[in-house]
């Protein structure tokens, strides 16, 4: 069938008629199926291909977040998302707002956040005819998502959100992708409802029960271990395990250490804790990787930031590796003892077997000694100004370390990982697969939604909230009080940093020549500014700004001419970090 | 290494395209492959042939296609007893001098001729991927002048050998 261009933009803008009786289309329907998942909160924003739905949105309403940009709605979804537990959900029209969200959707890929994104698209009838805002998001998004579909029957609507639903919080969590011609959601829908929400997926049925035998393989090798280690990732978090976690440590006395992600899967403070990990983990962590003779990785995907050189990475360990995605085991690390599970269900099991061996004493108390002799260390004196640093060390001062803490992608994301001790899980959002600059700010104002009486620190650097400060409008409009601190060095600073140790000091398009006054920027969205420029007004003005129950902005203006250590630089193993005492 | 792989999967429309999709984001090296529906028309089998470093690698490319929510089954079948079979077709430089030389040639590879031109044969193989490289070089020196192949489609046998090699993730 060829249609001549007046007959497409008719099937494309045609008007929805409301009858009555009323008749269900396909858009009421979208919106009652997303209402029996209990959706709380939709982050999304308006055009002409998702007009039908936000016309069913208006008629039966669920509240919505008139984000103001697309990316901010996604990255909004995902702090929303980590915060809650729960599903994110977004709305963008066709064309230029989907590939508005291929950032987050991707960010979302890659540390396994559960959204489910609706996007418009044109008609059916002209998919394939480079119509007015047709972008293939299906094909543009099938390698960054867990799965896609495109709705090609009004009758198959229920069923498609049911499984994105499904597909998106279960097993490891992942973005998916539905997309909705307009004429699907302004089709009749005659198919009788049902009430079920059952899925029917053949092809999905995630392993979430550890194997027995493969449980005994793990106790039977934690209880002859003499330096065995625990390294904790998100899916800890995921699968709601903490108590768990830490109840395991504390009876096998076993140290543990954390991912990026993993961070808030237990306590800052607790005595166990070695501290993150990785490329900017300390350095204990990273030795007790190196000696250990059994490496219990619970959730973890050994992602190169973490595992440095693989190379040399971990050379005296039998590995046991717990996740609920098989495809992680043996990707990056060969695996003794692998356990497909549920990181909740695989500890239950393993805390059931066995009994303590005593053996690892010894082990504890040399990794005490490396974690008192190897602290994080910065030089701070007056001359050379206000440091990241000591700025971070307020923030958890001033907020017990009870803060939901958000942050961006650069040197203060380090930093915060570094020196923000969290004593609660669900807390700490953060990009790391992806590093997306641009998803502190946003994902606070989702994780503010979600926690709408926690206090939420969103710890973004000076270039990073460029990207997405548009949102500062929601604060404005909404009156969250999300405390927006920016560790202001006037620099893309972790570019600037691997300039100065890796390139000769040839700082290429690192140092921002011109930035706007971030306190007029803040005023003009009615959110009160403050301007920070020494340790003195850090410690008054802080303590004030984050006690406000308003949204602040804090311009921290640090010194530029500072670098995150201790490092493991490129392609070197963990244990050749350098920076690790202060020179 | 070169393995043989077949994938079920449920037949909607986009499937190849993940699948297809998901070789080439992991660099894997498809060398052929052949699709179509089973005795079920709702479920689809493709056979892949793909070259693979190693085993770990192999692990993985047989680990992320199962975890693709519309993929059923995946199958290492290259150490199996197996029948595989590929279909060829040619089109050979042929005048009438040589005519009778070519036919002599290809009766032992039970070929067909499909077409015929005044100075031009087109002939049918099927077989092995091996007879099918066979039956071309043989008929090389005459000139080819268009060569397409389906890539291979495969079976496991009824009968298996009861120690036949498997590679230890598939146990
Ligand atoms: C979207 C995007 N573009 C580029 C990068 C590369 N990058 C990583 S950190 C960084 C600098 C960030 O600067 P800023 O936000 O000021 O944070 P700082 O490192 O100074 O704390 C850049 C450019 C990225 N991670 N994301
Ligand atoms: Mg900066």
């Amino acid at each position: 069938m060829k249609l001549t261009v007046e007959e497409a933009e008719q099937v494309y803008e045609e008007p929805i008629t409301t009858k009555a009786p009323r008749q269900l289309n396909g858009a009421d329907v979208f919106i009652e199926t997303l209402k029996k998942h209990q959706v709380e909160v939709i982050f999304g924003y308006p055009g002409g291909a998702v007009l039908p739905i936000y016309d069913a949105l208006y008629k039966n309403p669920i509240k919505h977040i008139l984000a103001r940009h697309e990316q901010g709605a996604i990255h909004a979804a995902e702090g929303y998302a980590r915060v809650s537990g729960k599903v994110g959900v977004v709305i963008a029209t066709s064309g230029p707002g989907a590939t508005n969200l291929v950032t987050g959707i991707a960010d979302a890929m890659m540390d396994s956040i559960p959204l489910v994104v609706f996007t418009g698209q044109v008609a059916t009838t002209v998919i394939g005819t480079d119509a007015f805002q047709e972008a293939d998001i299906i094909g543009i998004t099938q390698p960054i998502t867990k799965h896609n579909y495109q709705v090609k029957d009004v009758a198959d609507f229920p069923r498609i959100i049911n499984e994105a639903f499904h597909i998106a919080s279960t097993g490891r969590p992942g973005p998916v992708v539905v997309d909705i011609p307009k004429n699907m959601a302004t089709s009749l829908f005659v198919t009788p409802e049902e009430n079920s929400q059952e899925v029917n997926l053949p092809g999905y049925q995630p392993t979430t029960k550890p194997n027995f035998l493969q449980i005994q393989k793990a106790a039977q090798a934690i209880s002859t271990a003499k330096q065995p280690l625990i390294l904790a990732g998100a899916g800890v978090l995921f699968a709601k395990a903490t108590n768990e976690l830490a109840v395991f440590a504390e009876k096998y006395q076993i140290p543990i250490t954390n991912t990026l992600l993993g961070l808030g899967g237990i306590e800052g403070n607790h005595p166990l804790f070695l501290g993150m990990a990785g490329m900017h983990g300390t350095y204990t962590a990273n030795m007790a990787i190196q000696t250990c003779d059994l490496l219990i990785n619970v959730g973890a995907r050994f992602d190169d930031r973490l595992t440095g050189n693989l190379n040399y990475f971990a050379p005296n360990a039998k590995v046991v590796h717990i996740d609920i995605d098989p495809a992680e085991i043996g990707k990056n690390v060969p695996t003794e003892i692998p356990i497909v599970a549920d990181a909740k269900e695989a500890l239950e099991a393993l805390l059931a077997q066995g009994s303590p061996n005593g053996n690892t004493a010894a082990w504890l108390e040399s990794l005490n000694i490396s974690k008192e002799q190897y602290p994080f260390h910065y030089q701070a004196s007056e001359e050379r100004g206000l440091l990241p640093q000591q700025v971070l060390e307020l923030v958890h001062e001033y907020t017990n370390g009870d803060a939901v803490v958000t942050t961006d992608v650069g040197q203060h994301q380090m930093w915060t990982a570094q020196y923000y001790k969290f004593t609660q899980p669900h807390n700490w959002v953060t990009s790391g697969g992806l590093g997306t600059m641009g998803f502190g700010f946003p994902a606070a104002i989702g994780a503010q939604l979600a926690k709408p009486n926690a206090k939420v620190v969103s710890i973004v650097g000076d270039a990073g909230f460029q990207m997405t400060l548009q949102e500062l409008s929601l604060l404005q409009e909404l009156r969250i009080p999300v405390k927006v601190i920016i560790l202001n060095n006037q620099a893309l600073g972790m570019v600037r940093q691997w300039q100065e140790t890796f390139h000769g000091e040839r700082f290429s398009q690192s140092l921002i020549p011109v930035q706007p006054d971030f306190v007029k920027l803040a005023e003009a969205y009615d959110i009160k500014g403050y301007k920070i420029e020494t340790f003195e007004d850090a410690k008054v003005l802080l303590k004030e700004a984050l006690e406000s129950d308003e949204p602040v902005l804090i311009d921290c203006r640090v010194v530029q001419k500072e670098s995150v250590y201790p490092m493991v630089a490129p392609g070197k193993g963990l244990h050749e970090m350098i920076g690790v005492k202060p020179e | 290494m070169k393995r043989i792989i077949t994938v079920t999967v449920i037949n909607q429309s986009g499937v190849l395209n993940r699948v297809t999709g998901l070789l080439m984001k992991r660099q894997f090296n498809i060398e052929s492959i052949t699709v179509g529906h089973t005795e079920n028309p709702e479920i689809s089998k493709m056979t892949f042939v793909v070259n693979v470093e190693d085993e770990q690698k192999l692990e993985q490319l047989l680990k992320q296609l199962q975890k693709q929510v519309d993929v059923l089954k995946v199958n290492d079948i290259t150490e199996k007893q197996i029948v595989v079979r590929e279909l060829a077709l040619l089109k050979v430089v042929s005048p009438p001098a040589v005519r009778a030389e070519i036919n002599s040639i290809i009766e032992p590879f039970r070929a067909s001729i499909i077409d015929t031109g005044k100075n031009v044969v087109t002939f049918q193989v099927t077989g092995s991927p091996e007879k099918i490289d066979a039956f071309i070089d043989l008929l090389k020196p005459y000139g080819i002048k268009e060569l397409t192949r389906t890539g291979v489609t495969a079976f496991v046998r009824e009968t298996q050998k009861v120690n036949a090699p498997q590679l230890s993730i598939l146990k």
